[in-house]
């Protein structure tokens, strides 16, 4: 019967962290704001709060024993938070690619660019497609594209060896007016007809030799890298060339298709007339998505798959550092059995008790956690990371983004270890009788 | 003079895994209000046990313990809890101070258990280590006293709140003799000129010569009595 009710105690504890650790920060504050109202107005929350103010007060003289719960909580919560801003980081980069006015045209059941082909006369039909913007001599802002594989040596690889593989993008002058983010931040635009390429910052810093005047080898043939742009998104990991060279050099029997059309549209409103006009178009087989959305599927993945990782390795260090919490708190217990049993024995209830070495333990917890997230934001965030993003053929730079969800995730992580730490000793504290208490001393 | 305890057939039983102990023999015990009693007797006779149900820190097994003309043997742990707070000054060997905490706070802990704002509880603690003589000690921590200051200010703690009833278990077995002297005499005194009811279990013999009269227990049961001037 013990048994069955430590077995029921354990899974509604586990129940009540999950619903915890899905708690959006209104609940937790609300939470905060009844405990503390709870704690002011009521005779047991008055008894709590002075019971805890008492726990605090010695801390300090408990450094060493409380060092472990807040090293140990701020371990699980930095290699938590660094994979959390390596997933949002990710997923961030590819979402900043996209907008909700510009939409992505592929062959119908493409899965991504890589593995779409739009004849040229498609490129053409979709560029006439109602609702995409005009530039000032009236054109329509749509972009053929042709995204090919390419290799490079990697920056501090052995050149002969080490080779990466990047996107290279072959485009039209319309491109630049479509993505305004993309900037030339060294050189210059490459000129229509010649073998010349810009790179993007993040392809620079991956790849050897994608400097400003230097000559690559792509495809057996020699190219020369006249510019650097920057577009803070995922284009930023790609080589741009003239899609008319690109073409004709990686696809000699298919010079004039491309993989995509790109299109800025006058709205978002726009998309879907646009999306229905060419859908129903019998002239073209095509999936039309916006941006925001493509990019978003195509990140899923792989975002997914990084923070499950994050989440195991993070879950794995956690009961790590619940038992570390709980030796440690039942160690304090067992130091301060003379203190409990007196206080109580004087008439301090159990429950006041319980909440001031669970909100002890949960102080040391979220101290532990903001050192954690500190640590992993200090560290982590703004690094850049490559990785074979899904759905193209190339290395994805990315940075690593410590943003205030992930910080949060961090700290609500280190409250629950804090929370499951603090609760056995706790409740031993409160249910060991007086009497017993007084007499083991 | 009316009866402050009445204590009918009080049994108590402990279990110790398969083993019941019984500690405590149907005891039968009327305890005058004003009264200052000590409780003797070998160890394991039962006198802490006796001491315990009577502060309400237990619970009978058996029988029933009436103190102040309430059924303590009846409380919930909640209930008794608030009791304890409001009848019963606790003075335990050790003395059980909080070690982080000055002598005027460890006073003011019982009054943290009543509506009392802050400037109310540090009067009535200053009154109470004034009582013990320790009122120039007030912002010493445990450690900074002597064993007998220590008590003294364990003493101070347990009549903060005015209770009926002190309860002191072995409140002189962790001092020297003249400190001994010093926390009997200030127990006798406020027994005297307080009117404070108080039961003492006490393994000294001149100790319990402070007393009014002397209980022996031997097994779990009442063997005599003896009256003291």
């Amino acid at each position: 019967m013990k048994f069955l009710i430590g077995l029921f105690t354990f899974v509604v504890v586990i129940a009540g962290v999950i619903a915890f650790l899905l708690l959006p920060w209104q609940g937790l504050l609300l939470i905060v704001v009844l405990l503390g109202l709870w704690m002011l107005l009521t005779r047991r929350g008055r008894q709590a709060a002075s019971v805890t103010a008492i726990g605090v007060g010695t801390l300090r003289q408990r450094l060493g024993s409380s060092a472990v719960i807040v090293v140990g909580i701020a371990g699980v919560v930095a290699v938590l938070v660094a994979m959390l801003a390596m997933a949002n980081g990710y997923r961030e980069t590819l979402r900043r690619t996209g907008g909700d006015d510009m939409a992505i045209v592929l062959r119908g059941a493409s899965a991504s660019e890589v593995s779409s082909v739009l004849g040229h006369d498609a490129a053409v039909v979709i560029a006439q497609a109602p609702g995409i913007a005009k530039d000032e001599q009236g054109k329509p802002i749509a972009s053929p594209e042709l995204v090919v594989a390419a290799n490079l040596p990697m920056k501090g690889g052995n050149p002969e060896e080490d080779f990466g593989s990047v996107q290279l993008r072959g485009i039209g002058e319309m491109a630049w007016k479509l993505r305004t983010n993309a900037k030339i931040i060294a050189g210059r635009k490459f000129t229509p007809g010649l073998r010349e390429l810009v790179a993007g910052k993040g392809a620079q810093r991956q790849f050897d030799g994608l400097e400003v005047d230097h000559e690559i080898k792509l495809g057996n043939q020699t190219w020369k890298v006249v510019g650097i742009f920057e577009s803070k998104d995922a284009m930023e990991s790609e080589l741009w060339g003239d899609a008319d060279v690109v073409g004709p050099t990686y696809r000699p029997n298919g010079a004039n298709s491309s993989t995509s059309v790109f299109a800025r549209l006058t709205s978002p409103e726009a998309f879907e007339p646009f999306k229905a006009a060419l859908v129903s178009d019998p002239r073209l087989q095509v999936d039309v998505d916006t941006t925001v959305s493509y990019f978003s599927k195509q990140s899923e993945g792989t975002s997914k798959v990084i923070t499950v990782i994050g989440m195991v390795v993070g879950a794995i260090m956690a009961i790590g550092a619940v038992f570390g919490a709980l030796n440690t708190m039942f160690a304090a217990v067992a130091t301060r059995a003379r203190e409990i049993a007196t206080l109580r024995a004087i008439g301090f209830r159990g429950l006041p008790v319980v909440v001031a070495i669970m909100l002890e333990t949960m102080l040391l917890a979220l101290v532990g956690g903001v050192l954690g997230g500190l640590i992993a934001w200090l560290v982590f965030n703004g690094y850049t990371a490559s990785t074979l993003a899904a759905g193209t053929t190339g290395q994805l730079t990315f940075e690593f983004s410590v943003a205030p969800p992930v910080l949060w995730t961090g700290l609500k992580w280190a409250l629950a270890i804090g929370f499951i730490g603090g609760l056995y000793p706790a409740l031993r504290a409160a249910r060991l009788p007086v009497t017993t208490a007084l007499r083991e001393l | 003079m009316a009866n402050l305890v009445e204590i009918r057939n009080v049994s108590k039983v402990y279990e110790r895994g398969k083993q019941k102990v019984e500690v405590l023999h149907h005891i039968e015990l009327d305890i005058a209000k004003g009264d200052f009693l000590a409780l003797m007797g070998p160890s394991g006779s039962g006198k802490t046990t006796l001491l315990n149900l009577i502060g309400g820190l237990d619970s009978p097994t058996d029988g029933s313990i009436s103190v102040g003309g309430e059924r303590i043997d009846r409380l919930g742990e909640g209930a008794l809890a608030k009791w304890r707070s409001e009848h019963v000054g606790f003075i335990f060997q050790f003395y059980n101070l909080l070690p982080m905490l000055s002598a005027q706070k460890n006073v003011e802990l019982p009054l943290l258990l009543t509506n009392l704002s802050a400037a109310q509880r540090k009067n009535n603690a200053s009154i109470a280590l004034q009582l013990v003589g320790l009122a120039e000690r007030a912002s010493h921590k445990p450690t900074e006293l002597s064993g007998g200051q220590q008590q003294r200010v364990a003493i101070a703690r347990a009549i903060v709140s005015d209770p009926d009833l002190l309860v002191c278990d072995e409140p002189t077995g962790d001092l020297d003799r003249q400190s001994a002297e010093d926390v009997l005499g200030l127990l006798q005194t406020l027994n005297r000129q307080h009117g404070k009811t108080i039961i003492m279990v006490t393994h000294d013999p001149k100790a319990a010569e402070y007393a009014s009269h002397t209980l022996h227990l031997d097994k779990g049961t009442l063997v005599e009595q003896a009256q003291h001037a």
